[in-house]
């Protein structure tokens, strides 16, 4: 095996105003090896990254690239130096074509040879095996595609370091393999590979070694070989670890009994799912599995009328209602946590305390305000509820943590005092203490008499507080499962055969 | 406090370039803050400034909200404004000799023609989905034409006793009164965002549309909704121009005066890609534009190379309050703080 040392950081600190984000952070990358740079948020992580690639300039300690001091002021010079860097979104120009995205602003003459781009090109593509062709517009290759052209980007100018920064958050399972696939290729050729995630499977199939950090400070490295998982959430999540297997899903008390809360016949909706049945009675947790694009997420916007409702009947409590719109929906005692918190959810600019309040003073109506006093009051009981950590009720929700800002929307939710609340992917991009918090308030709240509606992408997650999983295929139900006993393997099952087992 | 030190700190811009002004002025002349009485009512520069600002107050404040909703501007604000007034202009020619009731009647129609004309643009901004600037271009292309067939002739004559009282001053009173009303307007839309919840509305529609729809907010009707009080804005506004001048100029009648209300917007530290907002902020600008006008003329520039100043001083005053200085200043702070502890 190679082990060279690419790049060592010795007795790394940064401070910022009021914060120790780094303290004397070792940290060391082998050539050929994919090394998972661990933590919840704020551990250090982005922080560290952008030490390496020159965004933020360290306090103390010494970065060596092949054993010489390094110092870079800039990302681009960091580039220059053979350290590319592929964030999460990605960062490209959609309307460009794959050749051009990949060369643009790489150029020093004033003319561009078209001809000798695109070749280039098709090249690079064809060594690193992506599908794709140099002169087809970007926009029409899929996001996998497009996150493996950004990484064609950085790796092209004789990159030896490839930071990638939560790349498979996106992705469905099939394209994650084939990021793994290029991954692979490039560790390969001796790249070394730098890889932050929250997904934990991802970490132990792809990396060699992991790098664990907490509050700043380095908690050690280890082989992934050598590290078991349920050790690595405790060196992450230190004193405040809870065994996650202690979540037990509470028992259906009246499953099946009854009128159902909500109730849907033949539901269709603009977002193109086919009409669908649906049914949730009180007090339960159920969810929908299937993979990215099965249409579990547009099921449950067709329930909400996220999306535009193009046929089915809704009963609530057995009566027949018209769902047309979401403030019919919040009117019927229905909330939904949407899966993309950062475009649906937040309300980036206001305060922690008006995004609480939101929909609970849209319930009430244009002419009631709420008094500043009110709705501190409101704010600060479920900043305590929750335990949302943030300075003051008074701070803007995008100075918060992914997994506080979740909360602050959990909380506006339950404010409004529902019957029926959806959560779409609550734990995606989160925090692993958080993601162990909400599966707990899932748990506690249907035992209060909520019903729920739970989707992960992680099944794990599902199976532990869902009494029942509705199966989906292609836009499509294709099963339900249900019982305490189901494993992953019964849901993988299930999706692969589409029903028909 | 807190809330206090909040809305303060949106007004560091607005009030330090006044607060410039001023010493400008005093320099100039100590005698920058004298008020003499003539004929029972207050003139000097102060009163002078607050008579001038008032028609860009009004629209500023309209501007505000269509700005922090639909994250774009109406420049039809003075065309608007020329054809609500040609109507109230029209309606008091026609009844022959002016009375109070025919002036609030008059000022009634002229309300009603600002709505038509503010849910015009608001229906092809919100429904039509038109960019708030193009879809305002119709109107302000075609206003001043509209406004002049409603004359039937160029700049008709108000000349009325009452009429002069509304531009002027009523004998008595020693304010003039389109101070007042700039006033009353003012108070009418403190208990507006008072009493309804308008500014969380509008702030979650121009920062988030999509999750305003999903948690209950019809981002169309919100934005149709400030576009109507911008047509109600530019209405009073007409009135009062139209008052204080005598006559209906549908050629000058604040012209181009959008510019100066999306200045003053700006100046109020208010993005114009929408969002939060500050009225307040907005307001301070409007009166600062009027100051800086005046403390041109009375630095005695020639006429002629007046907006070239004008643009200048605006020019250092965006480049000192863009998020790249603002950032600079903060990171030399942050660097000698951290010195310090050190």
């Amino acid at each position: 095996m190679l082990s060279e040392t690419i790049l060592e950081m010795k007795d790394i600190s940064k401070s910022f105003p009021g914060v120790k984000a780094l303290d004397g952070v070792d940290f060391k990358l082998r050539e050929g090896e994919i090394h998972a740079l661990m933590g919840e948020n704020g551990a250090g992580k982005s922080t560290l990254i952008k030490v390496i690639t020159g965004v933020y300039e360290k306090d103390a300690g010494l970065i060596t690239l092949h054993g010489k001091p390094i110092h870079f002021r800039s990302p681009q010079e960091a580039q220059n130096n053979g350290i590319g860097t592929v964030y999460q979104e990605i960062m490209l120009c959609p309307n460009l074509t794959v050749a051009e995205n990949m060369f643009i602003g790489r150029s020093h003459t004033p003319i561009v040879n078209w001809k000798e781009m695109n070749e280039k090109a098709a090249r690079l593509l064809d060594s690193l095996g992506i599908p794709a062709s140099p002169i087809q517009e970007l926009s029409t290759c899929s996001i996998a595609v497009q996150q493996m052209i950004a990484i064609a980007r950085a790796v092209d100018m004789d990159c030896r370091i490839l930071i990638l920064d939560e790349p498979t958050s996106s992705l469905d399972e099939d394209e994650v393999q084939k990021l793994f696939e290029l991954m692979r290729a490039l560790k390969a050729q001796g790249v070394g590979i730098i890889f932050i995630t929250h997904f934990l499977e991802q970490v132990y199939e792809i990396s060699d070694r992991i790098t664990v950090l907490r509050n700043g400070k380095l908690i050690g490295e280890y082989k992934t070989s050598s590290l078991p998982q349920i050790e690595l959430i405790s060196k992450m999540l230190g004193s405040e670890l809870e065994d996650i297997s202690t979540i037990r899903k509470h028992e259906p008390v009246a499953s099946d009994a009854g009128i159902p809360v909500f109730e849907a016949v033949g539901l269709s909706s603009a977002a193109g799912v086919r009409p669908f049945d649906f049914t949730i009675h009180k007090g339960e947790v159920n969810g929908f599995a299937g993979l990215l694009g099965s249409g579990r997420s547009e099921s449950v916007r067709a329930i909400f009328a996220a999306d535009k409702v193009t046929g089915g009947e809704v009963r609530i409590h057995g009566k027949r209602v018209k769902i047309k719109t979401p403030l019919h929906a919040i009117k019927h005692g229905i909330g939904y946590l949407p899966e993309d918190r950062k475009g649906d959810g937040i309300i980036e600019d206001l305060s922690v305390r008006d995004n609480i309040i939101l929909t609970l003073q849209v319930l009430k109506g244009l002419f009631k305000p709420f008094s500043l006093k009110e709705a501190e009051k409101f704010a600060e009981e479920y900043i305590k509820k929750l335990n949302i950590k943030t300075p003051t009720s008074n701070t803007p929700i995008r100075s918060l943590s992914g997994g506080n800002q979740q909360k602050v929307i959990l909380a506006r939710w339950l404010l409004t005092n529902l019957e029926y609340l959806i959560l779409d992917e609550p734990t995606r991009g989160i925090d692993v203490g958080t993601k162990v918090e909400i599966q707990k308030l899932v748990i506690r709240l249907a035992s209060g008499g909520m019903s729920l509606t739970f989707i992960s992408s992680e099944i794990d997650e599902m199976l532990r507080t869902c009494s029942r999983l509705i199966v989906m295929k292609d836009r499509e139900i294709v099963g339900e499962l249900r019982g305490t006993d189901l494993t992953e393997n019964d849901v993988m099952h299930m999706i692969a055969q589409g029903g028909k087992s | 406090m807190r809330k206090l030190m909040k809305n303060v700190s949106h007004l560091v811009l607005p009030i330090s370039v006044m607060v410039l002004l001023i010493i400008i002025n005093l320099v100039k002349g100590a005698d920058y803050f004298t008020i003499t009485m003539i004929n029972g009512a207050l003139y000097g520069n102060i009163p002078n400034i607050l008579f001038g600002a008032s028609e860009l107050v009004i629209l500023s404040i309209g501007m505000t909200l269509v700005t922090a909703a639909s994250r774009g501007q109406d420049i039809s604000i003075g065309e608007s404004a020329t054809i609500s007034s040609a109507v109230f202009v029209w309606f008091v020619l026609r009844s022959g000799e002016a009375t109070p009731v025919t002036i609030i009647v008059g000022f009634l129609l002229s309300c009603v023609v600002g709505l038509g004309l503010g849910a015009f643009n608001g229906i092809l901004v919100s429904i039509f989905k038109v960019q708030p600037m193009v879809a305002s271009l119709i109107l302000f292309t075609g206003g001043r034409s509209i406004a002049f067939m409603i004359d039937g002739k160029l700049s008709p004559i108000l000349a009325n006793d009452i009429s002069n009282r509304i531009g002027t001053v009523i004998p008595g009173i020693p304010i003039q009164t389109p101070v007042i009303l700039t006033v009353v307007f003012i108070a009418l839309f403190a208990v507006l965002l008072k009493t309804t919840t308008l500014r969380l509305y509008v702030e979650t529609v121009g920062i988030n549309p999509n999750a305003a729809r999903l948690n209950g907010i019809n981002p169309k009707k919100v934005i149709f909704l400030t576009f109507l009080i911008m047509g109600f804005c530019s209405a009073v506004a007409g009135f009062i121009a139209v008052n204080k001048a005598g006559r209906h100029d549908s050629v000058n009648l604040l012209k181009n005066i959008m510019m100066d209300a999306i200045l003053a917007v700006a100046i109020g530290g208010n993005s114009l890609g929408g969002g939060t907002f500050s009225i307040t902020g907005s307001i301070i600008g409007a009166y600062t534009i009027e100051m800086l006008n005046r403390t041109l003329l009375r630095l005695e520039i020639e006429p002629a190379m007046i907006k070239v100043f004008k643009a200048i001083f605006i020019v250092i005053l965006m480049v000192v309050a863009s998020p790249v200085v603002r950032d600079f200043i903060k990171k030399v702070l942050d660097r000698n703080r951290t010195r310090k502890e050190e």
